[in-house]
């Protein structure tokens, strides 16, 4: 069983002071998967998110990775493990191309550096930059994003921007992805295609995917499993018809009363 | 920010090494190189005031384009630019003189060895930020200067050091029109350098600890590590720059690289342009020829009898400061992206008139 989980979150909690943005939460992504996480607003779904890229550090618990403790991890160390993620809000660097904004994802498989990129001519950076551009270009190529390579990251629209976020993340070439709201403030049209992206992504590019989104529809139509948290606390766990049955969920997303959801909140 | 190509209609790209040059198209290309070519014959035509102003644009510069890196590309700040050229200048001395390095080697080395002492004096860059990691470079500022005096095995003391002049084959570059074509070899070859820096990987990694730290992170760049060596990159620039303004001289003493010196390369790039090595070249060219400028000007009017002679020249050393500071003030609110933005903006002009866009 071990050989096949890739992330294996165990007991984390994480605290603000006197916040608990996540108490003992465990849970493990298999290979392959779609994993969804979903939850009111404030339920700490993007802190767990945080507490695996490595923004946050959690209080107690562990995140492991490959099999691999990472919980103390730098989250520059984590990219080149193979984990990538996107924001929720956007997080492009504005002011590059968007070229350069993806050329920045190959930056931990890229060799040359601040001695040898300045002689560039001489000492293969041209032919190093040059390969990665052709992997960059299938990235662009797959997110139909071909366009707009040229453009300031900056001056994109959001539906785009989302784009470019993703295909930043891609170009890591991470075994295990992590979308935070993918899906978030985006039309029906581009909703779909960006579901049809994601699994592309599973399916095609063998990622691996941990996703965090509001919208219902695409969540259970796409996850595999799905895993829901509230007041920082895991709730429910299981396939997407299991967890729609659920009557907590339900109650917690309805916010209807519960025996259950008020145990919770009054332990905090 | 305008980001429309340039390129004209028709000339496609059909590989990434031709859509990766530096030029945007051949007309740019062969115009640079001809203008640079052009330049060599300059040592014939011009005399050696204009040649004067040409090797201080060319060490200035190089050290702007440091800064630049620093500043404009990493968003980080420095208020001690102004002593690590000067560490430069006196390395190069001191490496020559007590090694027997010759020259040309000792300027790399410089700029080698101030990267090492930029980056020891830029590691609080690793932990603070804006007008608190300007206070600590201040600090950088002040101790430099300070080394500068009081050890004399380095750099003299109060003396100074001499610098031999630089020599390649036996022939020594020790006026100014042989010293041109020193200034603009290296020049060139560093602007290249900045250049090709920031098309590859960690060039791109400084702009992405600017731009949007936090995901920056993400993608694999230590933060840490590009803040450091960011403060290395420019101290090494302003190293080279420092090296070829002692060789240049003959001498170098301590008095020259004080605070003041730090600010007029932030002047630099301000009125350049933050983050283009362009910018950095325009900004230099522009506080050196300003006062210069200036004082022709006064000496044109003196001549016409407008005004009267004594008062103006008298006034001379604070009008040029007042114009310096003017100057930064008018860029800040009328052209805050520097001469490198408006520059593009001509271009646009000319390439999309009648159209706005």
């Amino acid at each position: 069983m071990s050989s096949n989980i890739l992330l294996d979150v165990s007991k984390v909690t994480l605290t603000f002071g006197g916040v608990k943005a996540l108490t003992d939460v465990s849970f493990s992504v298999n290979k392959g998967e779609v994993f969804s996480i979903i939850g009111p607003n404030g339920a700490g779904k993007t802190s767990m998110l945080n507490c695996i890229s490595g923004r946050y550090q959690p209080n107690s618990g562990s995140v492991r990775f490959k099999d691999q403790e990472i919980t103390r991890l730098k989250p520059d160390k984590r990219s080149v493990l193979g984990l990538g993620r996107t924001f929720q809000n956007l997080a492009l660097f504005g002011h590059m191309s968007v070229l350069d904004n993806i050329m920045v994802g190959r930056h931990h498989l890229l060799k040359n550096n601040f001695a040898t990129g300045p002689l560039y001519w001489f000492s293969g950076t041209q032919n190093e930059e040059i390969k990665h551009r052709a992997a960059v270009e299938e990235i662009i190529d797959f997110l139909e994003i071909s366009h707009i390579r040229k453009k300031q990251a900056g001056t994109l629209s959001y539906g785009l921007r989302k784009r470019v976020e993703l295909a930043r993340a891609i170009a890591l070439k991470p075994d295990l992805i992590l979308l935070d709201e993918p899906m978030a403030g985006m039309n029906q049209e581009e909703k779909e295609d960006m579901a049809r992206f994601i699994l592309d992504l599973n399916e095609e590019w063998g990622m691996t995917v941990v996703m965090i989104e509001h919208d219902m529809g695409v969540v259970m139509g796409i996850s595999n499993r799905v895993m829901v948290l509230d007041f920082g606390c895991k709730i429910a766990e299981g396939l997407p018809e299991e967890i729609m049955a659920n009557d907590h969920v339900r109650k917690a997303y309805l916010g209807e009363e519960d025996e259950m959801l008020e145990q919770l909140e009054a332990s905090l | 920010m305008i980001t429309l190509s340039m390129r004209p209609c028709g000339d496609f790209r059909t590989s990434y090494k031709a859509d990766n040059q530096i030029f945007e198209t051949k007309t740019i290309r062969w115009l640079t190189m001809a203008s640079i070519g052009l330049l060599c014959f300059a040592p014939m035509v011009l005399d050696a005031y204009f040649l004067t102003l040409f090797i201080q644009i060319s060490y200035l510069g190089i050290a702007a384009l440091g800064l630049n890196i620093l500043v404009g590309f990493t968003g980080q700040i420095s208020l001690g630019h102004g002593a690590f050229f000067g560490f430069g200048a006196f390395a190069s001395a001191w490496l020559n003189n007590s090694f027997g390095i010759p020259v040309w080697l000792a300027i790399p080395l410089a700029g080698w060895l101030t990267m090492v002492v930029g980056m020891l004096f830029g590691s609080p860059a690793a932990r603070i930020k804006g007008l608190y990691l300007a206070i600590a470079t201040l600090a950088a500022q002040f101790i430099i200067e300070d080394f500068f005096a009081r050890a004399e095995w380095f750099s003299g003391g109060a003396y100074g050091a001499a610098a031999e002049p630089f020599t390649l084959f036996g022939f020594a570059f020790d006026s100014d029109e042989s010293f041109f074509y020193v200034a603009l070899f290296a020049l060139v070859f560093m602007t290249l350098w900045a250049t090709n820096l920031m098309r590859s990987r960690d060039g791109r990694a400084f702009v992405a600890v600017r731009d949007h730290y936090l995901s920056a992170e993400i993608m694999g760049i230590s933060l840490n590590w590009y803040r450091l060596l960011s403060f290395g990159v420019s101290s090494f620039f302003a190293g080279i720059g420092g090296a070829l303004y002692g060789h240049y001289l003959g001498f170098v003493s301590a008095e020259g690289f004080t605070l003041m010196m730090s600010v007029q390369f932030l002047a630099m790039i301000i009125i350049g342009g933050l983050g283009s090595v362009k910018g950095a070249i325009l900004g230099t060219i522009f506080i050196v020829l300003l006062p210069e400028v200036l004082e022709s000007t006064v000496a044109l009017m003196a001549e016409t009898g407008l005004v009267s002679h004594g008062s103006l020249t008298e006034g001379m050393a604070y009008l040029k400061e007042m114009a310096i500071g003017l100057v930064i003030i008018l860029f800040l609110i009328f052209e805050p992206q520097g001469l490198a933005h408006r520059w593009k903006q001509i271009k646009a002009y000319w390439k999309f008139y009648p159209f706005a866009y």
